[in-house]
């Protein structure tokens, strides 16, 4: 009875992971379709040329390039200020941590098209031009709540230990900070800018109430799936989903790595210790 | 995606002694200024543009007090809030019973590949949302295999799949899903397993155990991962335009032809506040009633 549970769910678990890679995996297929019109949603032949021609058709790089730079931009200014937030919240006593607890989860709990919604009818009441301007502070104000709390939840995962170490041997707090804390967290900042990233790059509905006339890669997706969208916009998303997913593997594996080395070495000093024990009560 | 795992967010005592508040205030002012600036402050605007008055000139409005606003934009738009919230809803129900099986598998059976499975768990988001939905159409075509297979089962009351309510809420549960499936993981991850084996022990059938234990302890994760699928899924409007049909729009589409295409400002002002209303009366009876406050 328990083994036939046990594959029950290992079967189930099985198929909802493939459940998901689906979509990818027709997305994939069909960069590498040949459709005789611009309809690329089923099977046509095999070709290469959306691989080897990926800006062959007028808006799609340009578009790609657009969202990549909002991507790096709002990035890097969401990890900055939404690692400052992470530092305040779990070193720092301060009044107001609960409203500034709300003010960080609401943004995750409100549907796009509300935020998308309300941030433009600030920009149209000061009459701010819409551009990538706009959809930069947009992205910046959406991702900083998922990089606080990837922060925090790194930050409170450290050993205090380690740092009461190092004051113990004299590091004042800036040293402390920049040779111990910093390098302890720098791991979850990276994830952090990393899914700030993603999440960036991604947005459709916010970027296309604030984006004006401007054309980032998902709006251009979203204007070509009305006539039909062209099988570079396949490649260079397949391309995206496979640099993105290398980088994670990769991260994964050397975090891997480093958790096997750490086990090993606190293997040999156990020997080490139980040698050194050994020898000693020989000798008496 | 660490952010979508609720950790505890109950006041965790700063671990080193407290510093000079000042700099924590230094600290906090960029981001929070940022989010009081630019996500609470558009509340407001997003309000007084609900009230506006049209001034005769297209995509102009004079400040005023319209609550006419908001009975006009009802009368043509209620009924997508409650499709809206009926294929969010659905969507929501579908996703759990989808999600829980994988979750449960990666917290008790991933062992050292836990890391990974989480990993291939958010990979499919890497590739873009837009045309992940839109892969749908072709995996749900009308004379393709999915809908042949439920075709000969002969339970598709329109004979096909793609451009029904069928699609689109397929399409809201597919997307949502990891949003569903993390934090279930992290609520199933820190139930001891020896809870489960205390239950067999004592001889409790496997449904027992799950009611009675796995379920009750899984609740804050099914709570958080219900509230991260139904909200955005009830705000979404990508899934009803893409595999959907003009009879399976939802409230997010009116939101943004009104604000986009009729710039008719003051009408899609007073959708999306009414939206937002409903989903925090709708959030915040859910909450009490599953007992979980703290989760916020």
């Amino acid at each position: 009875m328990r083994f036939v549970r046990r594959h029950i769910l290992t079967v189930a678990a099985f198929i909802v992971l493939v459940y998901l890679f689906i979509p990818v995996a027709v997305v994939g297929v069909l960069s590498f379709n040949d459709p005789p019109s611009k309809y690329n949603t089923k099977w046509y032949g095999f070709s290469l040329d959306a691989w080897t021609n990926m800006c062959g058709i007028p808006g799609v790089c340009e578009s790609f390039v657009e969202s990549i730079k909002i991507g790096l931009i709002s990035t890097f200014v969401a990890t900055v200020l939404g690692t400052m937030v992470a530092f305040a919240l779990v070193r720092y006593r301060f009044r107001g941590r609960k409203t500034t607890n709300l003010l960080i989860f609401l943004p995750m709990a409100t549907p796009e098209v509300v935020m998308g919604s309300s941030l433009l009818a600030l920009f149209l009441n000061m009459t701010f031009p819409l551009g990538t301007t706009t959809v930069i502070i947009a992205h910046i104000m959406f991702t900083i709540s998922f990089v606080v709390v990837a922060v925090k939840a790194r930050l409170q995962g450290l050993d205090p230990s380690l740092e009461e170490a190092s004051r113990d041997l004299y590091a004042d707090s800036r040293a402390t900070f920049q040779h111990v804390t910093f390098p302890l967290v720098a791991p979850g900042i990276a994830g952090a800018a990393l899914l700030g990233f993603a999440l960036s790059f991604d947005d459709f509905i916010i970027s296309f109430f604030n984006a004006g006339t401007l054309v980032t890669f998902p709006i251009y997706v979203w204007g070509a799936a009305q006539r039909g969208i062209p099988v570079q916009v396949n490649a260079l998303a397949t391309l995206v989903f496979l640099v993105a997913l290398a980088i994670v593997l990769i991260a994964q594996f050397v975090a891997w790595r480093r958790r096997k080395a750490l086990q090993a070495d606190m293997a040999s000093r156990d020997a080490d210790l139980k040698a050194l024990s050994m020898d000693a009560l020989s000798r008496s | 995606m660490p952010a979508l795992i609720p950790t505890s967010t109950s006041e965790a005592p700063p671990q080193v002694a407290a510093r000079k508040p000042r700099t924590g205030y230094l600290l906090l002012a960029p981001g929070m200024g940022w989010l009081a600036v630019f996500f609470a402050i558009p509340f407001v605007t997003l309000f007084i543009t609900s009230l506006q008055v049209p001034t005769g000139a297209s995509g102009v409005y004079a400040p005023g007090f319209d609550i006419a606003n908001y009975g006009e934009a009802l009368s043509q738009y209620g009924h997508l809030y409650i499709r809206s919230f009926i294929y969010a809803g659905l969507a929501t129900l579908f996703a759990l019973i989808i999600a829980y099986p994988l979750a449960y598998f990666i917290a008790f059976r991933g062992g050292q590949w836990k890391g990974l499975l989480l990993v291939l768990v958010i990979a499919p988001t890497f590739a873009s949302f837009l045309l992940r939905t839109y892969a749908w159409r072709t995996i749900l075509a009308d004379e393709g295999p999915v809908t042949g297979f439920f075709n000969a089962l002969g339970v598709l009351p329109e004979g096909r799949i793609l451009s029904t309510s069928i699609a689109v809420v397929a399409g809201l549960t597919y997307n949502f899903l990891p949003f569903m499936i993390l934090p279930l993981f992290a609520s199933l991850d820190k139930l001891d397993p020896r809870l489960i084996e205390a239950s067999n022990d004592l001889y409790a059938s496997p449904v027992t155990t799950f009611r009675k234990v796995v379920w009750p302890l899984s609740l804050p994760g099914v709570v958080a991962g219900t509230l991260l699928t139904f909200i955005p899924a009830s705000g979404d409007y990508i899934n009803a335009q893409l595999l959907g049909s003009i009879t399976t729009r939802m409230i997010g589409s009116a939101i943004q032809v009104n604000f986009i295409q009729f710039r008719d400002y003051p009408i899609a002002s007073a959708l999306s506040v009414m939206l937002m209303f409903i989903i925090l009366i709708v959030v915040s009876i859910y909450i009490r009633r599953s007992g979980t406050e703290d989760l916020v």
